[in-house]
Protein backbone atom coordinates (compact mmCIF):
# COMPACT_ATOMS: atom_id res chain seq x y z
CA UNK A 1 0.00 0.00 0.00
CA UNK A 2 1.43 3.22 -0.80
CA UNK A 3 0.03 5.32 1.40
CA UNK A 4 1.28 6.72 4.25
CA UNK A 5 -0.56 7.74 7.19
CA UNK A 6 1.03 8.82 10.79
CA UNK A 7 -0.37 9.51 14.07
CA UNK A 8 0.81 10.84 17.29
CA UNK A 9 -0.75 11.01 20.47
CA UNK A 10 0.73 13.21 22.92
CA UNK A 11 0.08 14.01 26.46
CA UNK A 12 2.07 16.00 28.45
CA UNK A 13 1.56 18.29 31.67
CA UNK A 14 0.06 21.88 31.25
CA UNK A 15 3.32 23.63 31.68
CA UNK A 16 4.33 26.11 29.03
CA UNK A 17 7.76 24.80 29.25
CA UNK A 18 6.89 21.83 27.11
CA UNK A 19 5.99 24.38 24.20
CA UNK A 20 9.35 23.70 23.13
CA UNK A 21 8.86 20.34 22.89
CA UNK A 22 5.99 20.11 20.77
CA UNK A 23 6.68 22.65 18.70
CA UNK A 24 10.24 20.62 17.73
CA UNK A 25 7.89 17.68 17.10
CA UNK A 26 5.67 20.18 14.34
CA UNK A 27 8.59 21.00 13.06
CA UNK A 28 9.80 17.24 12.76
CA UNK A 29 6.73 16.26 10.77
CA UNK A 30 7.06 18.99 8.19
CA UNK A 31 10.17 17.07 7.41
CA UNK A 32 8.70 13.83 7.21
CA UNK A 33 6.37 15.15 4.30
CA UNK A 34 7.71 13.21 1.29
CA UNK A 35 5.01 14.51 -1.33
CA UNK A 36 4.11 18.52 -0.04
CA UNK A 37 5.51 20.55 -2.62
CA UNK A 38 5.86 23.94 -1.09
CA UNK A 39 8.03 25.67 1.05
CA UNK A 40 8.96 22.63 3.82
CA UNK A 41 10.86 25.59 6.36
CA UNK A 42 7.75 27.31 6.39
CA UNK A 43 5.34 24.51 6.56
CA UNK A 44 7.63 23.94 9.41
CA UNK A 45 7.05 27.31 11.06
CA UNK A 46 3.07 27.45 10.79
CA UNK A 47 3.17 23.70 12.12
CA UNK A 48 5.66 25.18 15.14
CA UNK A 49 3.27 27.99 15.80
CA UNK A 50 -0.27 26.94 15.54
CA UNK A 51 0.62 23.92 18.08
CA UNK A 52 1.71 26.54 20.13
CA UNK A 53 -0.68 28.90 20.14
CA UNK A 54 -3.16 25.89 20.44
CA UNK A 55 -1.24 24.91 24.12
CA UNK A 56 -0.99 28.01 25.05
CA UNK A 57 -4.67 28.22 24.86
CA UNK A 58 -5.63 24.67 26.25
CA UNK A 59 -3.12 25.81 29.47
CA UNK A 60 -3.79 29.74 30.05
CA UNK A 61 -7.87 29.38 29.34
CA UNK A 62 -8.92 26.02 29.09
CA UNK A 63 -7.37 24.24 31.89
CA UNK A 64 -6.44 27.86 33.71
CA UNK A 65 -2.82 27.31 34.36
CA UNK A 66 -3.52 24.03 36.59
CA UNK A 67 -0.06 22.45 36.21
CA UNK A 68 -0.95 18.75 37.11
CA UNK A 69 -3.66 18.94 34.09
CA UNK A 70 -2.38 16.86 30.95
CA UNK A 71 -3.20 18.42 27.71
CA UNK A 72 -3.67 16.15 25.12
CA UNK A 73 -2.58 16.57 21.38
CA UNK A 74 -3.30 14.64 18.51
CA UNK A 75 -1.63 14.86 15.49
CA UNK A 76 -2.75 12.97 12.33
CA UNK A 77 -0.79 12.98 8.59
CA UNK A 78 -1.69 11.60 5.60
CA UNK A 79 -0.57 12.61 2.23
CA UNK A 80 -2.60 15.21 1.63
CA UNK A 81 -4.10 16.66 4.55
CA UNK A 82 -2.51 17.43 8.49
CA UNK A 83 -5.21 17.40 10.98
CA UNK A 84 -4.29 18.69 14.57
CA UNK A 85 -6.30 18.08 17.53
CA UNK A 86 -6.01 19.74 21.12
CA UNK A 87 -8.09 18.32 24.01
CA UNK A 88 -8.52 20.59 27.18
CA UNK A 89 -11.10 19.91 29.77
CA UNK A 90 -11.81 23.41 30.80
CA UNK A 91 -15.23 25.75 30.47
CA UNK A 92 -14.39 26.25 26.79
CA UNK A 93 -15.33 29.31 25.06
CA UNK A 94 -17.26 30.54 21.51
CA UNK A 95 -14.25 30.49 19.13
CA UNK A 96 -16.61 32.12 16.91
CA UNK A 97 -17.28 35.05 19.22
CA UNK A 98 -13.47 35.97 19.52
CA UNK A 99 -12.91 38.86 17.08
CA UNK A 100 -9.77 39.62 14.69
CA UNK A 101 -7.24 41.52 16.41
CA UNK A 102 -7.97 45.15 15.72
CA UNK A 103 -4.81 46.57 13.63
CA UNK A 104 -5.10 50.32 14.40
CA UNK A 105 -4.85 49.37 18.43
CA UNK A 106 -2.17 48.04 19.84
CA UNK A 107 -3.25 44.92 22.30
CA UNK A 108 -0.61 42.68 24.18
CA UNK A 109 -3.56 40.23 23.33
CA UNK A 110 -5.78 38.44 21.46
CA UNK A 111 -3.59 37.32 17.93
CA UNK A 112 -3.55 33.90 18.92
CA UNK A 113 -6.73 32.66 17.24
CA UNK A 114 -5.94 35.17 14.53
CA UNK A 115 -2.86 33.23 13.58
CA UNK A 116 -4.08 30.24 13.97
CA UNK A 117 -7.12 30.72 11.29
CA UNK A 118 -4.61 32.75 9.31
CA UNK A 119 -1.99 29.75 8.77
CA UNK A 120 -4.47 26.74 8.67
CA UNK A 121 -7.54 25.85 5.95
CA UNK A 122 -10.62 25.43 8.97
CA UNK A 123 -10.21 25.59 12.43
CA UNK A 124 -13.37 24.77 15.29
CA UNK A 125 -13.41 24.36 18.63
CA UNK A 126 -16.44 22.21 20.09
CA UNK A 127 -18.18 20.26 23.07
CA UNK A 128 -16.55 16.67 23.45
CA UNK A 129 -16.55 13.96 26.13
CA UNK A 130 -15.03 15.61 29.19
CA UNK A 131 -14.36 18.81 27.88
CA UNK A 132 -13.61 20.12 24.37
CA UNK A 133 -11.30 20.41 21.03
CA UNK A 134 -9.43 22.86 19.11
CA UNK A 135 -9.71 20.87 15.97
CA UNK A 136 -7.04 22.37 12.94
CA UNK A 137 -6.71 21.29 9.72
CA UNK A 138 -4.36 21.98 6.49
CA UNK A 139 -4.81 20.86 2.85
CA UNK A 140 -0.90 19.65 2.28
CA UNK A 141 -1.03 19.98 -2.08
CA UNK B 1 15.95 33.75 29.54
CA UNK B 2 18.75 34.56 28.54
CA UNK B 3 19.09 38.78 27.82
CA UNK B 4 22.25 40.28 27.26
CA UNK B 5 22.00 43.66 28.26
CA UNK B 6 24.50 46.53 27.22
CA UNK B 7 24.45 50.52 26.75
CA UNK B 8 25.99 51.81 23.34
CA UNK B 9 26.02 55.86 24.15
CA UNK B 10 22.50 56.45 25.43
CA UNK B 11 20.48 53.26 24.16
CA UNK B 12 20.14 49.83 25.99
CA UNK B 13 20.59 46.97 23.43
CA UNK B 14 18.37 44.01 24.47
CA UNK B 15 20.32 41.18 23.28
CA UNK B 16 17.40 37.91 23.62
CA UNK B 17 19.85 34.69 23.52
CA UNK B 18 16.90 32.67 22.72
CA UNK B 19 15.92 30.07 20.03
CA UNK B 20 12.34 30.80 21.05
CA UNK B 21 10.66 33.88 22.11
CA UNK B 22 7.09 32.83 23.33
CA UNK B 23 4.30 32.12 26.20
CA UNK B 24 6.93 30.61 28.35
CA UNK B 25 9.67 33.07 28.55
CA UNK B 26 8.17 36.58 26.72
CA UNK B 27 6.96 37.69 30.19
CA UNK B 28 10.49 37.96 31.11
CA UNK B 29 11.72 40.55 28.36
CA UNK B 30 8.48 42.32 28.78
CA UNK B 31 9.05 42.97 32.57
CA UNK B 32 13.03 43.94 31.68
CA UNK B 33 11.83 46.68 29.54
CA UNK B 34 9.09 47.83 31.64
CA UNK B 35 11.87 48.21 34.74
CA UNK B 36 14.12 49.88 32.38
CA UNK B 37 11.66 52.42 31.13
CA UNK B 38 11.01 52.66 34.74
CA UNK B 39 14.88 53.22 35.74
CA UNK B 40 14.32 56.47 33.12
CA UNK B 41 15.79 55.37 30.63
CA UNK B 42 14.12 56.59 26.96
CA UNK B 43 15.69 54.26 24.09
CA UNK B 44 15.67 50.83 23.96
CA UNK B 45 16.61 48.44 21.23
CA UNK B 46 15.39 44.64 21.54
CA UNK B 47 17.81 42.80 18.83
CA UNK B 48 16.35 39.29 17.49
CA UNK B 49 19.13 37.71 16.23
CA UNK B 50 19.14 34.55 17.99
CA UNK B 51 15.47 34.10 17.73
CA UNK B 52 13.93 31.93 15.58
CA UNK B 53 10.62 31.31 16.76
CA UNK B 54 7.86 34.03 17.97
CA UNK B 55 4.49 33.05 19.03
CA UNK B 56 1.17 35.43 19.61
CA UNK B 57 3.27 35.77 23.38
CA UNK B 58 6.47 36.93 22.05
CA UNK B 59 4.72 39.66 19.96
CA UNK B 60 2.36 40.73 22.85
CA UNK B 61 5.38 41.30 24.77
CA UNK B 62 7.46 43.51 22.13
CA UNK B 63 3.66 45.56 21.76
CA UNK B 64 3.47 45.95 25.76
CA UNK B 65 6.99 47.15 25.68
CA UNK B 66 6.50 49.87 22.81
CA UNK B 67 3.40 50.97 24.54
CA UNK B 68 6.00 51.73 27.58
CA UNK B 69 8.62 53.31 25.57
CA UNK B 70 5.14 55.73 24.57
CA UNK B 71 3.93 56.29 28.01
CA UNK B 72 7.70 57.07 29.02
CA UNK B 73 8.12 59.80 26.16
CA UNK B 74 10.75 57.16 25.36
CA UNK B 75 11.11 54.53 21.70
CA UNK B 76 11.46 51.07 21.52
CA UNK B 77 13.08 49.80 17.93
CA UNK B 78 13.81 46.47 16.69
CA UNK B 79 16.89 44.56 15.01
CA UNK B 80 18.17 41.78 13.28
CA UNK B 81 14.35 39.59 12.70
CA UNK B 82 14.98 36.74 10.84
CA UNK B 83 12.78 35.75 8.00
CA UNK B 84 10.30 33.64 9.83
CA UNK B 85 10.03 36.06 12.83
CA UNK B 86 9.53 38.97 10.28
CA UNK B 87 6.56 37.39 8.61
CA UNK B 88 4.53 37.39 11.79
CA UNK B 89 5.30 40.69 12.27
CA UNK B 90 3.87 40.90 8.87
CA UNK B 91 1.18 38.56 9.44
CA UNK B 92 -0.18 41.14 11.94
CA UNK B 93 0.85 43.92 11.15
CA UNK B 94 3.25 44.86 13.36
CA UNK B 95 5.68 45.69 11.05
CA UNK B 96 3.78 48.96 10.34
CA UNK B 97 4.03 50.00 14.36
CA UNK B 98 7.96 49.26 14.79
CA UNK B 99 11.02 50.51 13.14
CA UNK B 100 13.17 47.28 12.22
CA UNK B 101 16.33 47.52 11.16
CA UNK B 102 18.49 44.87 9.51
CA UNK B 103 21.43 44.91 11.69
CA UNK B 104 22.16 46.12 15.53
CA UNK B 105 24.72 48.35 13.72
CA UNK B 106 22.38 50.41 11.56
CA UNK B 107 19.92 50.73 13.95
CA UNK B 108 22.73 52.06 16.46
CA UNK B 109 23.25 54.41 13.79
CA UNK B 110 20.17 55.75 12.80
CA UNK B 111 18.12 55.29 16.62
Amino acid sequence: MDKKEIELDIKVPNQTRYLSLIGRIGEDIAKELDKYAGDRETLAYHINLVLTEAMVNAIKYANTEDPDKLVHILINISDDELVIKVFDKGQGFDINSIPPPNFEKLEDRGRGIFLIRSLMDSVCYRKVRNGNMLEMSKKLH
Amino acid sequence: MNLKTEKKNDIIVINVKEERLDAHNSGELKNEMQKLFEEGNKNILVDLKDVRFIDSSGLGALVSGFKNAISHQGNLKLSSLQPQVKSMFELTRLHRVFEISASTSEALDNY
